[in-house]
């Protein structure tokens, strides 16, 4: 008996359009989906807003009188922190838990029956997701920021679009990393261990709490090369500040890339280790 | 049983719920334990989070990080515990929205002690502990000259900002007897708060301080009274008796919140049919 694999096996005409058409058509409904619940969109503006103001005058008497701190200038500071709280809604580092519940409760198995993986259907909705996090949680403010402190425009040619590309690069990094913490729920019955882990560590070790660059340079180069989570935030909020030559930002989006594939890799893997031992409660 | 409605009833009713809620939630040992450890975690990242700005700099808005550390002891004591007394109620917009809300009010007993005591999340005890441990070592090691009357506000000081913010949390959540929807607006205020008190509002500046320090009164719950208990005058000019003003403007905090629930209930209409 060969092993028996609970997603269905993809259809063996190689039809790459047929492929895009199915994945653009799930992006656009996760859209839709999010695009719904405006009222929740103009709340998180408003807490966006506040924490906006806060970090923005904390980091600013951080640097003080000379004006600069690790590498950062007023500037700089005002960009990191006023794009880095729109940011956030958009790779959705928090409070995303539909994969483990759906585990939990075995609405997992409707899931499992789809033609699509799991992992690229799930990757296709968080991108619709995000999408609409791009217009609705990352323009106010990135727009109202300026109004009440001095910010940061790039200067070089290539930052926007290489900005562009690394928070795309940061949302695949993200939603693979919530992906492996949801997942967990096919092992354990309670994922609240993972998800607090994943919650306290995320925040501080991406780069929301403070810069990462106020660590000493070791630790900030440890964590961006051993771990993923400054690919997540610290690395587009950097390259959007240009605090990197042009060529060092170039490599650190390969680096994003380089999580990103790994991580969304893990993904598969991990999704296939457990189609193999789920059980899912019938009636 | 005892009749509610008299006081005893009503008091063993409580304890009841109480109780119900300590056994529920100890039974998951592992998960107990795990939620301590995490929850406590918050509250340690934000604490380091003050000494990691203080390795790139040597004073925030003129304050050292000794005296820094007594703002921080105050806010963050203050803030876990209202979060473990009241930080459940929170959970309102959710029991509006599903209808549970009903069954409160229908039951003869007064609705927010219910409310509170349904869930009380015990596990956030782990941080208001360490808020405590954070507070009692700033105030040890920030070299202050005590007279009794810093010892006094040593001891009332806190207890008012644990008054202040549960206020806060109470009002900010009967905005959902309104807008059902309002997700985590409540959040810009309650944690916006914490983290507005947790560092000395010269930090801050222009209307953003006047309404986040003055109008809603957070200058109040730690900067003023760490002021007076460092014996230090204020920079930004107010006299020095305002570090004693905490109490004071606690209870203002609660009758607000008593008027807003009030208001709030009566206000309130059911969701379901």
């Amino acid at each position: 008996m060969g092993s028996v694999t609970a997603t269905v096996a993809p259809p063996t005409d190689p039809n790459v359009t047929r492929w895009f058409r199915t994945f653009g058509a799930i992006v656009a409904s996760g859209f839709r989906r999010h695009a719904t619940y405006r009222q929740a969109a103009v709340a998180g503006v408003v807490t966006n807003t506040v924490f906006g103001f806060l970090r923005c005058y904390i980091f600013l008497a951080v640097a003080g009188a000379a004006g600069t701190v690790a590498g950062y200038d007023r500037a700089q500071l005002g960009t990191f922190v006023w794009a880095g709280q729109g940011l956030l809604a958009v790779i959705a580092i928090w409070g995303w838990t539909e994969l483990a519940d759906r585990i939990r409760t075995g609405e997992i198995a409707s899931d499992l029956l789809r033609p699509v993986h799991p992992v690229t259907s799930y990757l296709a909705t968080d991108l619709g997701r995000a999408g609409f996090a791009s217009l609705a949680r990352l323009l106010p403010p990135v727009v109202i920021g300026p109004f009440f402190f001095e910010v940061y425009l790039p200067r070089h040619w290539a930052t926007p679009p290489l900005f562009a590309l690394s928070v795309l690069l940061a949302v695949l990094g993200c939603f693979a990393c919530r992906y492996l913490v949801n997942a967990t729920a096919y092992w354990l019955q309670d994922v609240r261990g993972p998800m607090i882990l994943w919650t306290l560590g995320s925040g501080v070790l991406a780069g929301l709490y403070f810069p990462l660059g106020f660590l000493p340079g070791w630790l900030e180069a440890t964590l961006r090369y051993a771990t993923p989570f400054p690919s997540l935030l610290q690395v587009p909020l950097d390259v959007l500040v240009e605090r990197e030559p042009m060529p060092t930002e170039l490599g650190l989006v390969g680096l994003q890339l380089g999580w990103a594939v790994l991580l969304l890799a893990l993904c598969r893997l991990v999704q296939r280790r457990a189609e193999h031992r789920l059980v899912v409660q019938g009636g | 049983m005892a009749e509610p409605g008299t006081l005893t009833g009503s008091w063993r009713a409580y304890r009841a719920l109480l109780g119900a809620q300590a056994r529920s939630q100890a039974a998951y040992r592992t998960s107990f334990v795990v939620d301590l450890v995490g929850n406590m975690g918050a509250t340690v990242f934000d604490v380091v989070t003050v000494l990691v700005l203080f390795g790139v700099t040597r004073e925030l808005g003129g304050f050292t990080l000794r005296e820094t550390l007594v703002v921080v002891g105050l806010s963050s004591f203050a803030f876990a515990t209202a979060d473990l007394l009241v930080g459940n109620i929170e959970r309102l917009p959710r029991y509006v929205r599903t209808g549970l809300f009903d069954a409160v009010l229908v039951r003869p007993l007064a609705a927010l002690p219910q409310l509170l005591l349904m869930d009380l999340p015990l596990r956030k005890v782990s941080r208001a502990v360490f808020g405590l441990a954070v507070l009692v070592f700033a105030l040890v090691s920030a070299g202050i000259g005590w007279t009794p009357g810093r010892v006094a506000l040593a001891v009332v000081a806190p207890l008012a900002a644990v008054v202040f913010f549960a206020a806060l949390f109470v009002t900010t959540a009967t905005v959902s007897f309104y807008w059902v929807d309002s997700g985590e607006l409540a959040n810009s205020v309650t944690y916006g708060g914490r983290d507005f008190t947790s560092y000395p509002v010269t930090v801050y500046g222009g209307w953003f301080r006047a309404i986040f320090a003055y109008g809603l009164g957070f200058a109040f719950v730690s900067y003023h009274p760490a002021l007076a208990l460092l014996g230090r005058a204020d920079p930004l000019g107010l006299p020095a008796w305002v570090g004693w003003a905490s109490p004071g403007v606690a209870l203002v905090a609660a009758a607000v919140a008593a008027l807003a629930w009030r208001v709030g209930i009566r206000h309130y209409r059911s969701t379901g049919s």
